[in-house]
C-alpha cells in the first residue's frame, strides 16, 4: 500500500503501543471490514518489526577508551572478570 | 621579695622557650572541633578557628592542603583536623596548622548533606519536571561505575538475563580522592556524546556503586556529580549503595534504583515476555480476522436463507401467464363464435331469390324503357307518312328559314332518301301553288 506508514522511525515502544491499539480496535469490532484489513496488515508489519528488533538484540559489553585529551576515543572489549 | 636575684628573661627568650615546648610537644595532633570564621584568602590559604563550647583555637590551612580538602568547609561543621601547633611570637599567639581536615562522623556529614540538598534543591535540580522518561527498550546503555567488583557484574548479569543489550562501561573510581571528578566527567562525557560519533551514544545511563558507609558514598553527594547527573541529556538511573542509602545523586537522577541489580531490571524489559506478548498480539489479530470471516459467512448464510427460491420467484409470473393464456384462448373462441354467428346471420339473408327478384325487376324496367325509346324512334314517325328534311351533307332542318338558306335538301323517308331543291326562296308556302311538284309535308 502506497499510504503505508514508515515504521522504521518508530521506537520499539511506539511500535508496540500502536500494535496494541490496533489489536484492541480489531477486537472491539467497530472497524469496517475494509478498515480491519488495513489495520490487520499494519499490525502484522509492526509485530514482525518488533520481533526482528528483539531477535537482533545482542549483548555486547565494551569499555570506553579515552584519548589524550580525556575525551572518549573509542571502545574496547570489556571483561568484568 | 628583695634580694631575689634570679636573672630576668627577655620576652623573646620566653617566647622562644614556649615555641620550642609547644611545637615539640604538639607536632602531631588530631583535634576535634567546630569550624568558625572560615575564610579563604586570595592567596589560597584558608584561615579559620576551631572551637568547642569553652575554648577556641585559631587555625590555618596552607594553600596546598586547602585544595585537598574533600568537602567545602563551612562554619558550624564539626571536623577532625590533623596538624601541628605553632606559635607566633610577634603576636603572642598560637595556632594549629591543619594538614588534613575531615568531617567528624555521620552527624556532621548528614548536616553537610542537608545543607547541600537544600541549596541544590532551591536551584530546582531535583524538580520532578526535570525528570526524563526512560526508553522502553534501550539500544545502548552507558554504565558509570568501577570496572571491578560485584556491581558491574551484577548489572551485566541481570541485563543478560532479561534482554541482551549493548553496554558501554565508563570506568571510574567510586570513592576517595578525585572520585567525584571522575564520576562527573564520565556522566558529562556520555551526555556530550554525539550520535554517530566514534562511540555509540547511549540512550540510557546507569550510575552505580555498591553499599558502604556515608563516607564511602560521599562522592555521590558532591555538587559536581549531582550537577552532572541533573544536567545529563540522557536519562539516568542512579543506583548508589543499598536501599537505605540515599545520595543527592539519587535525587538528581531521573529514576532511583535501590540497588545496581534493580537498576538493570528497571533499564530493560524481559525479552522473553515481550516476545510472548508480541505472539499474543499476533494471535489476537488472527482471531479477529477469523471472527470477521466467520461472522461474514454467517451473515451471508442468514441472508441467503431469506432469499426466495428461484422457482418461487417465477411461480406468480407463471401462474399469470397461464391465466392470461387461458383468457386469450377463451376470448378468441368467444369472438370466433360470435363472428360465426354474425356470419351465419348475414349469410341467412343472402338467398338466390334476392338476386333474381332484382333481375326480374330490372328487366321489366329495361323493357319499359325500351318501349318508350321505341315509341320515340323517328323511323316509326316516318312510317306514318312523315319525312325528315336534311341539309345536303348532313344536319336536320327544323325551320323554314334553315331550309331557305340551304336550298339543296335531302328528304329522308322511311324506305330511303331523295334529293330535293328549293325553287323559290320566298316566304310563302307552296300550299296554294298549283303544279305537280311534290309538295312538302
Amino acid at each position: 500500500m502506497a499510504d503505508q506508514p514508515d515504521f522504521s522511525t518508530l521506537s520499539f515502544e511506539d511500535a508496540l503501543k500502536r500494535l496494541e491499539t490496533i489489536v484492541s480496535r480489531l477486537e472491539s469490532g467497530e472497524a469496517s471490514l475494509d478498515d480491519s484489513i488495513t489495520l490487520y496488515s499494519e499490525g502484522d508489519l509492526l509485530r514482525k518489526q518488533c520481533e526482528t528488533r528483539l531477535a537482533d538484540a545482542q549483548a555486547r559489553i565494551e569499555k570506553i577508551s579515552l584519548g589524550a585529551d580525556g575525551r572518549p576515543a573509542g571502545v574496547t572489549a570489556f571483561d568484568a572478570g | 621579695m628583695p634580694g631575689d636575684n634570679a636573672p630576668a628573661l627577655s620576652v623573646s627568650e620566653l617566647s622562644g622557650a614556649l615555641k620550642r615546648m609547644v611545637e615539640g610537644n604538639f607536632s602531631h595532633v588530631r583535634l576535634r572541633g567546630e569550624i568558625s570564621g572560615y575564610k579563604r584568602a586570595a592567596s589560597g590559604h584558608a584561615y579559620l578557628a576551631l572551637k568547642d563550647d569553652k575554648a577556641v583555637i585559631d587555625a590555618i590551612i596552607w594553600k596546598g592542603q586547602a585544595s585537598q580538602i574533600p568537602f567545602v568547609p563551612e562554619d558550624g561543621i564539626e571536623v577532625i583536623a590533623t596538624g601541628r601547633l605553632t606559635t607566633y611570637p610577634g603576636r603572642s599567639k598560637y595556632q594549629i596548622v591543619i594538614e588534613r581536615l575531615e568531617l567528624a562522623g555521620a552527624g556532621a556529614l548528614m548536616m553537610l548533606l542537608e545543607k547541600l540538598k537544600a541549596k541544590l534543591g532551591a536551584e530546582g535540580l531535583f524538580d520532578p519536571a526535570r525528570k526524563m522518561p526512560l526508553p522502553y527498550l534501550p539500544q545502548v546503555i552507558g554504565v558509570v561505575t568501577s570496572p571491578t567488583g560485584a556491581v558491574i557484574r551484577d548489572i551485566l548479569h541481570r541485563l543478560a538475563d532479561r534482554c541482551p543489550t549493548r553496554v558501554i562501561v565508563w570506568p571510574v573510581i567510586v570513592q576517595g580522592q578525585g572520585s567525584d571528578a571522575q564520576i562527573a566527567a564520565a556522566v558529562n562525557g556520555f551526555s556530550a556524546m554525539a550520535a554517530g560519533g566514534p562511540v555509540p551514544r547511549p540512550d540510557l545511563v546507569i550510575v552505580a556503586r555498591g553499599g558502604g558507609s556515608i563516607e564511602d558514598l560521599w562522592s555521590f553527594n558532591e555538587e559536581v556529580v549531582v550537577r552532572a547527573v541533573a544536567d545529563c541529556t540522557i536519562p539516568v538511573i542512579s543506583a548508589v549503595g543499598h536501599e537505605t542509602d540515599t545520595t543527592l545523586c539519587d535525587y538528581a537522577a531521573d529514576v532511583r534504583a535501590p540497588t545496581p541489580t534493580a537498576a538493570a531490571e528497571i533499564a530493560v524489559p524481559v525479552r522473553a515476555d515481550l516476545i510472548a506478548h508480541l505472539g499474543e498480539q499476533g494471535l489476537r489479530m488472527a482471531r479477529c480476522a477469523h471472527r470477521y470471516r466467520e461472522r461474514g459467512a454467517e451473515q451471508l448464510k442468514a441472508l441467503a436463507r431469506h432469499l426466495p427460491k428461484p422457482a418461487q420467484l417465477l411461480d406468480p409470473q407463471r401462474q399469470r401467464t397461464d391465466d392470461l393464456g387461458e383468457r386469450l384462448r377463451r376470448g378468441l373462441g368467444h369472438r370466433l363464435s360470435e363472428a360465426r354467428g354474425e356470419l351465419a346471420g348475414a349469410s341467412g339473408a343472402l338467398r338466390p331469390g334476392l338476386l333474381s327478384n332484382r333481375l326480374v325487376r330490372d328487366r321489366e324496367r329495361v323493357e319499359r324503357l325500351w318501349r318508350v325509346a321505341a315509341s320515340l324512334n323517328p323511323s316509326n314517325v316516318l312510317k306514318r307518312g312523315y319525312a325528315m328534311v336534311e341539309k345536303r351533307g348532313g344536319g336536320v332542318i327544323t325551320s323554314a328559314a334553315q331550309a331557305r338558306a340551304a336550298i339543296a335538301l335531302t328528304l329522308r323517308f322511311e324506305d330511303g332518301a331523295v334529293d330535293a331543291r328549293l325553287e323559290r326562296s320566298s316566304g310563302k308556302p307552296y300550299t296554294d301553288v298549283k303544279g305537280d311538284q311534290p309538295t312538302l309535308l
